[in-house]
């Protein structure tokens, strides 16, 4: 039994043997030692390991499709089994890569350490997360090993081409089973994160001063609370609708298959900015480290990921504009004004970098390349929120085109951060000519791969065609296309040839960046509760102030020249938001 | 504590608006059900967080000049290590097997959780893992 | 407020044959070409605003390099700033709104039509009915069914589905709509021009998918009369028509009987 013990007061030379039996482990070894921890570290570095596996699974599957679209009649693989690839290319990007990778690895490791607490909340519910995520991800990929083969209508099982009348076999069950699975996870992990933020702060770690990979992370997790159960609830009624002669989705028995679109992109959008925010999150903190500054616009960007977090819940519908039977204005208006928030972040990454010191290390070039990449995106986005517009390109390349800008845009921002979180976590660096290597040709690929598809979109291809008989003339885009998934895919191999050429090679130190929050403080890795000591917490940037008295941020009026400006809006609401606590005090 | 209140009673505050204008609007039930839902999702830990903070004295965590010194203590005592979580996990996995390919599944599913929940009880109340 | 929209689109619409495309096209129908000009409209403003923040963003990574060891200023507000990119993007998000509705409000508009089609998706194929007639055209994978409407003729076009959702969508037309099962869909369009026009399934319906092709023709009135005169059918339409009816009637689609069931 270790009692969760939060560090000893702030001191500044620090005997490190002080405190004996907290910093090391005593228990098991080996594999049973990476099953029974409860250790945030070790859960999400098997998350982090497990969702990269699954995002090359998910890459070797557009590989593929891809090379069956480099003509028109392509004969690499049956339309069945197109079906089933591109169905299991996005059920392993969404659910099994993405999501997790943020939520579950990178923010499992980091937002403990970032708020100064000795672990997760739940630790025990931390590690039944993981295994949750685990056994899911089998149980979805074993659909490939069934008779009938893998779920293959889409990841987003429209009833009813669901139903047990069309879609038999024991693939789709699998794929309900894994995501079920899958989908407690998550909600585990909203719990663990939420209670976590809110009641594991270390002192002086006031909400206005978490960092804001912590604050995007926070939204996050209660955008998992509210969308995920919503998934696990139509799930259930989509297994019943197959297997116990309910009719919620058939219009046979009474029932209305629309109710499944609606139910799956409630989800479904919360979910765009459950994938989202936490790359939002790691962009964030990268640029602010390499530019030596803080982050432009703190407020601002707090408030912009939260009317994100606020707005996600209306916008689910901007999904079924052609259904013809949803009420457009509302969700064409609420889509827009999502363009708002998104806009104030991309121009907060900007200032931040305005007047800096840059530093194109690979974590940096990885964020640069989100940030144009998330550009591109974001702009077609706002296309799809005008109803007319989406008729026009709704389930063509183009929608698919605009997605693959903002998947690939967080890819961009993911690996960004593994090169910088990398470290911190391992205590080793990554090389950096591989990493820079790597970037070039992830983020070349990531535009020549899905540009042809803008145009594709645009020239009436509509996706999820395993050919295209009557139109020869999209070959040579494609074959562009084909060509850029290609780079993508050199630059996962060199991702994994620099991990292991770099294995154990560069230490780096408690703080190799310069870099401003708490995680920095603690030593890499850090001991078993995180910290042997905390810094006075006097601003989001705790390490910088320890580190550059002399260079606190000057909305904080305590160093530098000239004046500063706070903007009234923002600091109203947060003095507002304080102000009864200042009564407390 | 009162910042993560008002932020959440924010949240739902503003998903009842959400959840008035697009029923009234659309007339559409089950997106207005769920945006309802989700309003209560936020109002009520968030009313539950407001009336505490009303009657705690300020944590350490939200006072902007607290020392290190004042969080020290033990925020709570868990097992350092635990073999349940893993247990459970393969119970659940075999219960969705059965789901799948069949009831017989359950035996061994509900078998590793049951043992799993007795053990994560039985571990908390011994106070050391297994 | 419309009509303070209206204006400048309209100007759109008059020089639209000066402003970029953006990779769209006019395409065939009125319905169409409202819609590319608001795709010029939303283009403009995408290329403008993209552009300034990739101006921005590379001015920014060419001038502020790293140089030495220093540190910069730790500014991290600045509120006339803030307060532009707070402010001016909600006008640009208003004004994009608005212009939408103008679009979207002609789109799903239903005039009255001179002609109607009940269109009908099923795996994989398609069926076009024109009721009040005697002709009913049908087609699968290994055939493309042709659906043929007259020029500069309000066009109602009843869109129904057999068993899963199917995708009309033509590209010609700059538009798409769910064939939806239990639904009768209901829009109107207006040819300007006459010629084939390939269209197609977008959304994923099984294992045919990709080969779930169309063509619309559009004819001048007196070839739309000819050729309704000459494939009239009473004995097709008649079972057509039955299970037509009986669709719209109950909102329960049931599985046509015929030659329909290869899956």
């Amino acid at each position: 039994m270790v009692d969760l013990i939060t560090p000893p007061p702030a001191i500044i030379d620090v005997d490190h043997d002080g405190d004996e039996g907290h910093d090391e482990h005593h228990g098991a070894t080996g594999i049973l030692k990476w099953m029974t921890s409860t250790d945030h570290k070790v859960i999400g570095l098997s998350y982090t390991v497990t969702s990269v596996v699954m995002l090359i699974i998910g890459g070797l599957f557009a590989e593929i499709i891809r090379a069956q679209l480099a003509s028109p009649n392509g004969t690499l693989v049956s339309l069945a089994q197109y079906n089933e690839l591109f169905t299991m290319h996005g059920s392993v990007m969404i659910y099994l890569f993405a999501g997790p990778f943020a939520f579950g690895g990178l923010a499992n490791i980091i937002v403990p350490i970032q708020i100064g607490a000795p672990d997760m909340a739940f630790p025990r519910l931390n590690a039944l997360s993981y295994w949750l995520y685990l056994m899911g991800s089998i149980t979805m990929l074993m659909g490939f090993f069934t008779a009938g083969g893998a779920a293959n209508f889409g990841w987003v099982a429209y009833a009813p081409l669901s139903n047990s009348i069309n879609t038999p076999g024991a693939g789709a069950d699998l794929w309900i089973g894994g995501l079920l699975l899958t989908g407690f996870s998550a909600i585990f992990t909203g719990v663990n994160l939420t209670a976590t933020i809110f009641y594991l702060r270390a002192p002086g770690m006031t909400m206005f001063r978490m960092p804001i990979f912590t604050w995007n992370m926070l939204v996050t997790a209660i955008l998992i609370l509210l969308a995920f159960p919503v998934l696990t609830a139509g799930l259930i009624m989509l297994y019943c609708d197959r297997h116990f002669g309910t009719h919620i989705f058939s219009v046979a028995g009474g029932g209305v298959p629309v109710l499944w679109q609606h139910i799956f992109w409630f989800w479904g959008h919360p979910e765009v900015y459950i994938l989202a925010l936490p790359f939002f999150g790691m962009a964030t903190e990268i640029i602010a480290v390499f530019s030596k500054k803080p982050v432009f616009g703190y407020k601002s960007m707090v408030f912009a990921t939260l009317s994100i977090g606020a707005l996600s819940l209306g916008v689910w519908a901007h999904h079924m504009f052609t259904t013809g039977v949803v009420l457009l204005p509302f969700f064409s208006f609420m889509s827009l004004m999502i363009a708002v928030p998104t806009g104030i972040k991309i121009f907060n990454w900007i200032g931040t970098m305005w007047r800096g010191e840059l530093w194109f290390s690979t974590a940096m070039l990885m964020a640069l390349g989100f940030l144009f990449t998330f550009l591109i995106g974001g702009l077609t986005g706002i296309y799809l929120a005008s109803p007319p517009l989406d008729f026009f390109t709704h389930d063509t390349y183009f929608v698919v085109a605009h997605f693959h800008s903002i998947v690939m845009a967080l890819v961009l921002a993911g690996m960004g951060g593994l090169y910088f979180w990398g470290p911190k976590i391992t205590g080793y660096l990554l090389n950096e000519k591989f990493g820079r290597i790597q970037f070039w040709f992830l983020f070349i690929g990531t535009q020549v791969f899905t540009f042809p598809q803008y145009i594709l979109g645009l020239d009436g291809m509509p996706r999820r065609i395993a050919m295209y008989p009557h139109s020869p003339q999209w070959k040579t885009l494609n074959d562009w296309s084909t060509f850029g998934a290609i780079l993508v895919g050199i630059s996962m191999i060199v991702f994994v040839v620099n991990v292991g050429y770099s294995w154990k090679k560069y230490p780096c130190g408690d703080n190799p960046w310069d870099a401003q929050t708490l995680e920095w403080f603690t030593t890499s890795p850090p001991p078993h509760h995180n910290f042997y000591r905390l810094p006075q917490i006097r601003s989001e940037r705790p390490t910088w102030d320890y580190n550059h008295p002399e260079h606190r941020s000057l909305a904080h009026g305590t160093g530098g020249t000239g004046t500063h400006h706070e903007p009234p809006l923002a600091n109203a609401i947060v003095g507002a938001l304080e102000h009864d606590q200042d009564h407390d005090a | 504590m009162r910042v993560e209140a008002k932020l959440l009673l924010g949240l739902g505050a503003f998903f009842g608006v959400m959840a008035v204008v697009y029923w009234n609007w659309g007339h559409e039930n089950a997106g207005g059900v769920m945006m309802f839902a989700g309003m209560l999702l936020c109002l009520v830990p968030g009313s539950y967080y407001y009336w505490w903070s009303r009657r705690m004295k300020a944590r350490p965590e939200d006072d902007p000049n607290a020392t290190q010194g004042e969080g020290a203590g033990v925020v709570g005592s868990f097992p350092g290590s635990s073999i349940f979580p893993f247990t459970l996990g393969m119970g659940a996995f075999f219960v969705v097997l059965a789901l799948v390919f069949g009831i017989w599944f359950l035996v061994p599913g509900l078998g590793l959780a049951a043992w799993a929940l007795l053990g994560a009880t039985a571990e908390g109340r011994r106070g050391g893992h297994v | 407020m419309r009509r303070f929209v209206a204006l400048p689109l309209g100007a759109l619409a008059l020089s639209g044959c000066t402003v970029p495309a953006f990779g769209a096209h006019k395409g065939a129908t009125t319905e169409s070409s409202s819609v590319f000009h608001l795709w010029q409209g939303f283009s403009i403003g995408a290329v403008i605003i993209g552009g300034f923040v990739t101006v921005l963003f590379v001015y920014a990574i060419l001038r502020f390099r790293r140089k030495g060891d220093n540190i910069p200023r730790q500014a991290q507000y600045h509120l006339p700033a803030e307060v532009i990119y707070t402010v001016v993007p909600i006008l640009v998000v208003f004004g994009l709104f608005a212009a939408t509705l103008v679009v979207e409000n002609k789109e799903v508009a239903n005039p009255k039509a001179n002609v109607t089609v009940d269109v009908n998706a099923f795996q994989w194929g398609w069926k076009f009915t024109y009721p009040h007639t005697e002709t009913v055209v049908i087609g699968q994978t290994t055939q493309d069914p042709t659906m043929v409407i007259p020029v500069n003729t309000n066009v109602h076009i009843n869109l129904t589905s057999t068993d899963v959702i199917h995708g009309f969508y033509v590209r010609a037309f700059n538009f798409s709509r769910y064939a939806l099962p239990g639904v009768l869909n209901q829009f109107t369009l207006e040819a300007v021009k006459t010629g084939n026009f390939s269209g197609q399934c977008t959304q994923l319906c099984g294992l045919y998918h990709s080969l779930m092709f169309f063509n619309v023709k559009v004819v001048s009135k007196s070839q739309y009369t000819a050729w309704l005169a000459s494939t009239a059918n009473p004995v097709a339409f008649a079972a057509a028509q039955k299970t037509t009816g009986q669709q719209t009637a109950t909102q329960v689609p049931t599985k046509p009987a015929s030659s329909h069931g290869d899956n």
